[in-house]
């Protein structure tokens, strides 16, 4: 899918229940669709057959620390709601994922390699921040010198039906690293809500001929310049609407003085280092490995986990963690988002989801940090030099 | 089972994560708690070649893996050699191998010293601690070559006598004319004669031509620091200093993330860089 | 007494001293042999000399009795052994052994004193070169003390 160019002069109208043929023939096509599904009050990344298993009339609300949906029965639109604790990140690089076993027989060992994932997977209604992710994790475990072959071969086997974000949420920003909130390709198809009382009907785009080929036989009408500008219009609001924006300039080289020139001791008190952050981030992507035998002792199973620059053996070398401090795992955590993933791939690993701001239980939010920094900085700049004079 | 990578039958696994079995050959204990380990793939064929100061992740069955580097001589291909200090559970495991047992090897991964790139050049090789074994090939190296060197140095400082490593062969290059060997211990007791005292104290007792140098040091960071604002005093140009650096690493292979020290992966990027790529990096606190 | 003063002026101890503050040494200096095992001098003993090491090594020890004496640094040619001789009670505070045969040149502590007390830019000189070995041994006992090659449990 990533490999094609994207035939993006394809804009059409979809009415919301031919969706439902386009599920059909994505099902035909012999893909497992993984969608937006309410579960225990939260929007979820899960399997889905139909139309019917979208969460319907749901709006989200959130806020740092604070994640609230709200079921509205007048409103029947399929996508007013932003991203939840889960990224397609949990679909391509499971958080437990069996790499291989090894068994004793007769005084030899044999190495029994987990097969490649088989299973084609298509996204649902993934958000353009996701689309992001998704081409920062493939730099990640696809694009250096070693790769990682059961993601590589789980990503060949993908659908995107993306979806654009017209109702930004409260931690979202988006807008301020360039990732949305209209995809910039990296999909298959990509849908655009218009949802009032009056009318409701989504721009569909197609952005492979993967995509086109799977809309053969929906029915859709060509987009009217009209209806092109009301999605459009939309589109443009919801740039403005973002609850949050993170400063840009000059990032990199603010994290990098900031490493070792100021005090982190106040996000270090705050920090819990519970790993939430990193849970839900959709580009994180530490892992750790788990090694169990069965009792006999013949048969030991190699498990990749995902794992987190916050738990505290994370660094450990023979005798001590290298940071065993919360503020030096913030630290590191941040730098890592926002400056070292520049040097390493290219790119920030940061996509502006807002999803560590969400789901920090204390609240702690990367777009505050980094101004706190900046002040930090500044401050400790204007006393040397105070001291020069 | 298409999937079985038997040891009889040579098979590519098909990912990066997977070791490839290999047979114990010899166990040597080399002090207290250290040994060395002479292995050869179960599938028969050679193991893989490998650049001095690159690591392999070795792995006890049901136990883990472990990031090792190679002790071994870089010409002699048939044997892949690692010395190993027992500090956790899978070096512990590793420890209590037995000739004829099985364990899976992944790599060699990781960038190599500047052996090619000293060539005309004075080398000071500062070793402390379990921080030879790296450097061992180096020194294989160099002296299957020797003539392409200026003057050789090696300085070895380790906790006590007892703790030295490659006895047998620092007795022999100490008998050579073309390698100077200087070895310091923390603290000793009778009968040692040799000297007592930190690394960095042989640094000014060695002479070299500082312009023309290229020094590699492995051994505990601190250690390392001050070696280098030593020679740093005797004018080596700060690119001329390779340094080895160690972190926790569960897959060597820049994938999993542990072993990161600011942006750099010490696994991929290192674990031998160029002082200057780590120099701000090594005196920031908990990095 | 005269041969000495080539000895004296190229040790790395002394470089860069003036030809007057050399001449002052020289009044003080002897030439010192020492035998494999033999002791320079004993904890606890009157310090009334230090020495320029020139060939050899001598070992400074420890005597812990239940593990004998252990040896905490050892000097080598172009190092300098002693500075208890500088202050007060002018005592010295280890044992130190020659480990092979070695050859210093040995300062009378007395003499050297009262020329520093008489020229005080002499003393300023010595303090300076005594000091930077005092800072250096002292930040190596530091780094000795962390055992860095130990085990952390």
């Amino acid at each position: 899918m990533n490999q094609e160019k994207p035939d993006t002069n394809n804009i059409f109208v979809i009415k919301k229940d031919s969706l439902a043929g386009l599920f059909e023939n994505i099902t035909k096509a012999g893909y497992e669709m993984i969608g937006p599904k309410l579960k225990d009050g939260t929007i979820c990344l899960d399997k889905i057959t139909s139309l019917d298993d979208l969460p319907v009339g749901i709006t989200d609300n959130q806020e740092p620390a604070q994640y609230r949906t709200k079921q509205s029965k007048s409103d029947t639109s399929l996508f007013s709601y932003v991203v939840g604790p889960h990224s397609p990140k949990r679909y391509v690089f499971p958080p437990r994922h069996q790499l291989w076993q090894i068994n004793r027989v007769n005084g030899d060992q044999q190495i029994i390699a987990q097969p490649l994932p088989k299973t084609k997977l298509a996204f649902i209604g993934i958000r353009p921040c996701d689309l992001a992710a998704l081409k920062i994790t493939d730099r990640v475990f696809k694009g250096g010198k070693y790769t990682d072959a059961h993601y590589t071969e789980g990503r060949a086997n993908n659908f995107i039906l993306a979806v654009n974000c017209v109702k930004p949420g409260g931690t979202c920003f988006c807008t301020s690293v360039g990732t949305g909130p209209k995809a910039k390709g990296d999909f298959d198809l990509c849908l655009t809500e218009v949802y009032s009382e009056a009318e409701h009907f989504f721009i569909l785009e197609t952005g492979t001929k993967l995509g086109s080929k799977m809309i053969s036989g929906v029915t859709t009408k060509p987009a009217s310049k009209a209806k092109l500008k009301q999605a459009d219009k939309l589109l443009k609001a919801a740039e403005k609407n973002m609850g949050r924006q993170l400063e840009t300039d000059n990032l990199q080289q603010l994290i990098y003085d900031g490493a070792n020139r100021v005090n982190w001791e106040e996000v270090g008190l705050k920090c819990l280092s519970c790993t939430n952050c990193t849970m839900v981030c959709p580009t994180c992507f530490c892992t750790s490995l788990e090694d169990t035998t069965d009792l006999r002792g013949t048969t030991a199973v190699r498990t990749r986990v995902w794992d987190s620059c916050f738990n505290e053996d994370y660094s450990y070398m023979h005798g001590g963690n290298v940071r065993s401090s919360s503020r030096a795992r913030y630290r590191h955590w941040i730098s890592h988002k926002l400056a070292g993933w520049v040097d390493q791939f290219g790119t920030l690993g940061c996509v502006g989801c807002g999803r560590c701001i969400t789901w920090c239980p204390v609240g702690i939010d990367i777009t505050e940090e980094v101004v706190s920094l900046k002040k930090r900085i500044a401050t400790k700049k204007a006393e040397a030099t105070a001291k020069e004079r | 089972m298409e999937n079985v990578i038997s040891p009889t039958k040579q098979s590519e696994p098909h990912s990066e994560m997977t070791p490839r079995l290999h047979t114990v050959q010899s166990l040597t204990h080399e002090t207290r708690d250290t040994f060395t380990i002479e292995l050869t793939p179960t599938d028969g064929g050679k193991p893989n070649r490998f650049a001095p100061g690159q690591f392999n992740m070795l792995y006890a069955f049901g136990v883990g893996e472990v990031p090792i580097s190679i002790s071994g001589d870089p010409d002699k291909p048939d044997r892949l050699i690692h010395t190993i200090r027992e500090v956790g559970t899978v070096t512990k495991a590793l420890a209590h191998l037995r000739v004829g047992s099985t364990i899976g090897v992944r790599g060699p991964y990781g960038t190599p010293w500047p052996i090619d790139k000293a060539k005309g050049n004075d080398l000071v090789i500062i070793a402390g601690g379990i921080g030879l074994a790296p450097l061992r090939p180096v020194l294989y190296s160099i002296l299957s070559d020797r003539r392409k060197y200026g003057q050789v140095v090696l300085l070895y400082g380790t906790r006590s006598p007892s703790e030295l490593l490659f006895r047998k062969e620092l007795q022999k290059w100490r008998a050579r004319f073309d390698l100077e060997v200087k070895i310091t211990v923390d603290r000793a007791v009778d009968p040692w004669q040799g000297n007592v005292g930190v690394v960095t104290t042989l640094i000014p007792r060695v002479s070299f031509d500082p312009d023309q140098t290229t020094a590699m040091l492995c051994g505990p960071e601190v250690m390392m620091r001050f070696s280098i604002m030593e020679l740093r005093k005797s004018g080596i140009p700060e690119e001329n200093l390779f340094v080895s650096m160690e972190r926790n690493m569960k897959c060597g292979c820049g994938l999993c993330g542990h072993c990161q020290c600011g942006p750099l992966f010490v696994c991929q990027d290192g674990p031998v860089f160029p002082y200057p790529q780590v120099k701000k990096l090594m005196n920031i606190r908990e990095m | 007494m005269k041969d000495l003063g080539p000895y004296i002026k190229e040790h790395k101890f002394l470089q860069g001293m003036s030809n007057d503050h050399f001449d002052l040494l020289l009044g003080c200096a002897s030439n010192v042999k020492f035998e494999a095992g033999e002791y320079i001098c004993r904890e606890g003993q009157e310090a009334d000399k230090f020495y320029f090491v020139r060939h050899g090594r001598m070992a400074i020890e420890l005597n812990l009795i239940s593990q004998g004496a252990v040896t905490i640094q050892t000097i080598d040619p172009g190092e300098v052994l002693g500075w208890s001789w500088l202050f007060p009670p002018y005592v010295w505070h280890f044992d130190v052994r020659a480990t092979e045969l070695t050859r210093a040149i040995a300062m009378d502590a007395v003499c050297l004193r009262n020329k520093c007390e008489e020229d005080h830019n002499l003393g300023y000189e010595m303090m300076k070169r005594f000091a930077h070995v005092m800072t250096k041994r002292l930040a190596a006992t530091r780094f000795q003390l962390l055992d860095v090659y130990g085990k952390r449990n």
